[in-house]
């Protein structure tokens, strides 16, 4: 095996040296025809190389979402409000938001044929929790009874089952889910991609499904040319509510937004997802009609990290104060070019749930911030740090926000830069940010639950500012174990109100969308969570 | 003044021969003539006053370090203090010479006059100090290598070719990556580590080529100590060319950090650095093509300057002119 | 001749095991854990990042490690990728083609247009074009590369719309043009100095003197004596720049969007696939030690009075 790969590569080498040296030789004349390659009804978007193989319960990134939504299909899906969709799903009912039954749409097949059957949901959302597959979505079925079995906690756990117990098939087309306590929003959840179905062919080979794989969405797989392209082919027998307008679509790598802006121009590229700053002012002249502009569920925020000395016992008007000496709206305005909105709760507007909180927390009052830092004791030290990484375009407005408070406050502020993502979070999980960190979350579904329960709560993964607030968890407890979604939504909302009293973060904006289309495609239109409606776009 | 602008890059790349000649008998005929150090100097000097290109470049660098120590002689205005709401990236006023507003402002609605000036100090803190550096460590290593021959200079040989074999950038890039802090030493510290090759060849070839000069040969037949060779004989005539390359490479260091911050790994803010502005001046490109070219210009300036410098050092020393 | 490429071989082992222990050690002291970091800002699960881990070898000895990673290397196994699964040596031949396909482009450019700058400018030294050159020379050497590089994009592509600002997914001619010559501009300026410098030091040399006298036409004489003499310095350069160039440029290629050997380190550094970057380093150092070796023998062809024993 090993040998063979050997010669392989070797062989591959000369070849690849051989056709460098010819082309370097003589080919300088050959002038071929520009390489977009695009067959006839497709578009095109810059999406770049997924970091994982395609397998749904193993892509948490952007790019790899992007591919997987076209080729998979869940039970549902959400409009651009945040309102369920029932995609693959014919209805989703629970009685006690504990016992689910799910049925499903006749007639569906994956892409190499076979039917889409109770049997393929379940089978493949026990593999994805299984402990020994290694699937990094995999604690996205932490609700459901029987995941501490395939899933157990601790130190080289192994599974103790292949099977959670909640599932179960009642026929072909119908099967239950069967949580371990009530969660009354357990159905937005299931509009994440992890929970797509899979079919027989996955289980005889994931790692060739990874390369090649096979779902049962509005596009069936092409062809996949690392680190260039993916392309994926309009499925002509999709019968579901966003079945694709056009015939197909390919997901190209740039190196830069810059370049792919600059193909959006010439024509090679219908779609940027989001245009780079250094086209951001002009972008709309340059663009005219294709610019696309739409706000959409993230929040950026600084998080202070209350296991410091610093934050260990701060008075929360300390953080009200320094909130109020952000100048959200001139840099939102300035620095970062309209790009983000200025927050004005803990939640996107977005989202179910989301609400005015009638405070003024979140406006620029350098005197009311002055005044609230100097009753809360001040700031220890009168030196903050805001922890980022610098490969995130992060810069700009970190040292902006610093310079504001500054400016206003006369409280020292830094950025802490670290080289990339990797080492920023490193220093997340294990405590060691020295004053506040810059968090971002982008909805996973569109309820206001989900800002608050992963965020603040003192056991929740993501909670990495180790905020813990007895009252707060008691909210979020009360919220979770509400009857109904809406009594939850509204459970949650009072605990929001609660939040601002003891400043768990520090909200700074939402994001929005500042992407384009060239003049070949027409319906560009956005979803809650940012990404382009692919299947909706036009070929004009 | 004829034919001075002469081969400051052959000396410069023995570097690449150097690592053969252990079994390859060639030695480049640039090695410096053996003769009284008071002399070569003294003539060099001599030299160097006469010489436009030294005097113009030598005026220069002085102008830059007086801008590195004392920033405040230049402007009053604060690198750091941003004003978003009056002054974002506000266009220059080029007949507002030496103000605030000279060079107008950066995204952050600073000065980027006062941060051209204030950013002196980094790029040339690490140009200075990374020569200084590699000056050193090199020059010891290839003075040991090159005296003592035999298995102390295949060994030392062999681990000059190590660290010249590592790519420049990407090494500087995985060491700075290690360091969380991007502090100026940080990337002093990272550069030096990877860049004192180049004058270990130098200073070996050298070496080699002034041992064999008959008053080594009659100082050691005299029962002169090793020490007293090295430091009295060996040293100062090796110390020409070696003082040629590291000018040069001086030019190049301040580049190399530069580069660094523009691909985002080398010094971070608030350390303030021309390095710095120009990658995030990259971002202004269409709407303030000033934010960028401006910081470039100057690292442009600077290096032209160390080389303008390096070159006509070069000519003076170089023994074969004269 | 044999003899002396055989012990050369051999000599470039322990430099070979030196520079990629180096990177190796370097890459495992980085902060920031690979497998951690696939998860971003969501829930993470020890156990599994554990079990990951283990699967891969990471949790074995760094010279354990090490060790192994060689003894596959030799084998023609670079390991796998941590996130994408992918073969290594299957990534790495993806991104090379096109950073040989830039690298011999603008090493093209460089002999060519060094070499006929420095004999242009040295067979007349001290002249207004000589002194013209060397100025343009020292100026392309001070202005770093992304200025180069974004000056010429903007204004041969944006302003006089000559060449395509960017570069395809199947690199074209015209597409490469333009980068390759940002990426030439350094070491042009390099050879148009070396070769300038030797040509009109030899132009002084006797045996030019003795060919003039025997009466030799002046094109033989420049043409065979004066530059067969004074091309070794630039073969010595040459050699050293195309190990460089072949390493990829990390600013060049991602000004122009090519996605090659550059890029690929970049992406890999800052999500810690430290057997990317190795890989990588590995190649650039055998390609470094191969072209030194070459120069060597090349001087041979260049220089009757070096024999190789």
């Amino acid at each position: 095996m090993r040998g063979a790969k050997s010669a392989k590569w070797v062989a591959g080498a000369i070849v690849v040296a051989l056709a460098a040296t010819a082309c370097g030789g003589n080919d300088d004349g050959g002038d071929k025809p520009k390489a977009s390659g695009k067959p006839a009804g497709y578009v095109s978007i810059d999406v770049g190389e997924p970091q994982k193989a395609l397998i749904p319960a193993d892509t948490n990134e952007s790019l790899g979402s992007y591919v997987i939504q076209s080729l998979f299909t869940q039970l549902l899906d959400f409009d651009a409000d945040g309102n369920i969709v029932y995609t693959n799903a014919e209805s989703i009912e629970t009685k006690d938001s504990k016992t689910w039954t799910v049925k499903l749409k006749k007639g569906w097949k994956f892409h190499d044929g076979t039917p889409v059957t109770s049997q393929s949901y379940i089978d493949a959302w026990n593999w994805s929790a299984n402990i020994d597959n290694k699937m990094q979505n995999a604690f996205w079925f932490e609700d459901i009874k029987g995941y501490e079995d395939v899933h157990p906690e601790g130190e080289g756990a192994k599974a103790k089952a292949k099977e959670m117990s909640g599932l179960k098939a009642v026929d072909d087309t119908t099967f239950t889910i069967e949580l371990d306590k009530s969660v009354p929003y357990f159905e937005y959840k299931l509009g994440y991609a992890t929970w797509a179905p899979l079919p027989k062919a996955f289980f005889d080979d994931p790692k060739a499904f990874g390369q090649k794989p096979i779902g049962n969405g509005p596009y069936s797989f092409e062809k996949w040319t690392h680190k260039k392209l993916i392309q994926v082919k309009a499925n002509e027998d999709y019968t579901g509510p966003n079945k694709a307008k056009n015939k197909g679509v390919q997901f190209k790598n740039y190196a830069t937004v810059e370049a792919a802006y600059q193909d959006v121009l010439s024509g090679n590229l219908d779609m940027i997802r989001q245009v780079g700053p250094k086209d951001l002012p002009k972008y709309k002249s340059d663009l005219g009609d294709g610019a696309v502009e739409q706000e959409y569920a993230a929040v950026q925020s600084i998080v202070p990290a209350f296991y410091t000395k610093q934050w260990k016992d701060v008075d929360p008007k300390v953080m009200q104060g320094l909130s109020m000496a952000i100048d959200r709206e001139t840099i939102t305005k300035t620095v970062l070019n309209n790009t983000r909105k200025p927050a004005k709760s803990f939640t996107p507007p977005q989202v179910k749930g989301n609400q005015d909180l009638d405070t003024e927390v979140f406006d620029y009052n350098p005197d009311e911030a002055k005044k609230l830092i100097k009753e809360g004791g001040g700031v220890p030290d009168n030196k903050i740090f805001i922890q980022y990484n610098t490969d995130g375009g992060h810069k700009e407005w970190v040292t902006a926000v610093c310079e504001s408070i500054r400016n206003a406050t006369g409280v020292e502020c830094l950025g802490d830069a670290k080289p990339d993502f990797a080492t920023d979070l490193e220093a997340r999980d294990n405590d060691e940010v020295k004053s506040f960190y810059r968090g971002g979350w982008v909805a996973d579904y569109p309820l206001n639950v989900n800002f608050m329960r992963e965020l603040y709560g003192t056991t929740a993964e993501a909670n990495n500012g180790r905020f813990s607030d007895k009252e707060v968890d008691e909210l979020f407890k009360k919220g979770d174990n509400a009857k109904t979604l809406e009594e939850s939504i509204k459970l949650y909302q009072e605990a929001e109100k609660v939040l601002v009293e003891k400043m768990p973060a520090i909200p700074l904006w939402t994001y929005q969308i500042n992407g384009g289309h060239g003049k070949d495609v027409d319906n560009v239109k956005v979803d809650f969570h940012g990404d382009f409606e692919v299947t909706e776009v036009t070929v004009k | 003044m004829p034919d001075k602008t002469a081969d400051m890059e052959k000396k410069t790349e023995e570097k690449a021969v150097m690592p053969s000649s252990t079994e390859v008998p060639l030695t480049l005929d640039a090695g410096p003539a053996p003769g009284k150090p008071r002399s070569l100097w003294s003539d060099a000097w001599h030299d160097l006053r006469r010489s436009p290109l030294f005097v113009v470049s030598a005026l220069m660098i002085l102008f830059l370090i007086v801008m590195a120590i004392w920033p405040g002689l230049f402007t009053g205005a604060s690198p750091r203090d941003s004003d978003l709401k009056n002054h974002f990236l506000q266009h220059p006023n080029w007949t507002h010479f030496f103000q605030a507003d000279w060079f107008g402002y950066d995204l952050q609605g600073r000065s980027i006059y006062a941060r051209v000036v204030h950013g002196a100090r980094a790029s040339i803190a690490v140009g200075v100090v990374v020569t200084l550096a590699v000056t050193i460590i090199g020059t010891i290593v290839g003075m040991v290598a090159g005296y003592f021959g035999g298995w102390v200079d295949s060994l030392l040989s062999r681990l000059t070719d190590v660290f010249f074999g590592v790519p420049f950038i990407v090494g500087a890039m995985v060491i700075l990556t290690t360091f969380e802090e991007r502090a100026v030493w940080v990337v002093i510290l990272a550069l030096a580590f990877l860049g004192w090759t180049q004058i270990a060849r130098v200073a070996r070839g050298a070496v080699i080529t002034i041992k064999q000069s008959d008053y080594v040969v009659a100082a050691r037949a005299l029962g002169a100590s090793t020490s007293r060779i090295m430091f009295k004989h060996i040293l100062p005539n090796a110390m020409a060319p070696i003082i040629v390359v590291a000018t040069i490479a001086l030019g190049g260091y301040i580049g190399a950090e530069a580069t660094l911050s523009y691909l985002g790994i080398g010094l971070a803010e608030p350390t303030v650095s021309w390095g710095i502005d120009v990658a995030s001046g990259k971002d202004q490109l269409r709407n303030a093509p000033f934010v960028l070219m401006i910081p470039s210009v100057m690292v442009a300036i600077t290096v032209l300057s160390f080389l303008m410098f390096g070159d006509a050092v070069r000519n003076a020393l170089d023994p074969k002119m004269r | 001749m044999g003899r002396y490429v055989a012990r050369r071989l051999l000599q470039m082992i322990p430099v070979f095991i030196g520079s990629t222990l180096l990177i190796f050690l370097m890459m495992f002291a980085l902060p920031g854990d690979p497998v951690r970091a696939l998860a971003g800002e969501q829930a993470v699960d020890q156990a599994q990042i554990a079990a990951l881990k283990a699967e891969l070898g990471l949790d074995r000895p760094i010279l354990v490690q090490y060790v192994s990673y060689i003894g596959n290397v030799f084998q023609g196994d670079f390991g796998t990728q941590i996130a994408s699964q992918r073969p290594i040596s299957e990534v790495i031949l993806d991104a090379y083609p096109v950073t040989i396909q830039l690298a011999l482009f603008a090493f093209t450019f460089i002999v060519v247009a060094g070499i006929l700058l420095g004999v242009i400018a040295g067979l007349k030294p001290n002249s207004i074009r000589d002194r013209g050159l060397l100025g343009l020379t020292l100026l392309l050497i001070a202005v770093p590369s992304f200025v180069t590089g974004y000056t010429a994009q903007f204004v041969f592509s944006f302003k006089m719309g000559l060449v395509p600002p960017n570069v395809g997914l199947e690199p074209s001619w015209n597409e490469m043009l333009m980068p390759a010559m940002v990426l030439a501009s350094l070491s042009l300026a390099y050879v148009a100095r070396l070769t300038r410098t030797s040509i009109a030091e030899n132009l002084r040399a006797d045996y030019m003197r003795t060919a003039t006298a025997k009466g030799l036409p002046r094109r033989r004489i420049v043409g065979i004596h004066l530059m067969r003499n004074s091309l070794i310095p630039v073969v010595t350069f040459l050699g050293t720049d195309i190990g460089s160039l072949m390493g990829g440029a990390i600013v060049t290629e991602g000004i122009f969007n090519i996605k090659g050997v550059g890029g690929l380190i970049y992406e890999a550094l800052g999500r810690r696939e430290g057997a990317t970057v190795v890989g990588v380093v590995t190649i650039i150092v055998i390609v470094y030690l191969l072209a030194s070796l070459i120069v060597d023998l090349l001087y041979a062809v260049l220089d009757p009075r070096i024999r190789y024993a």
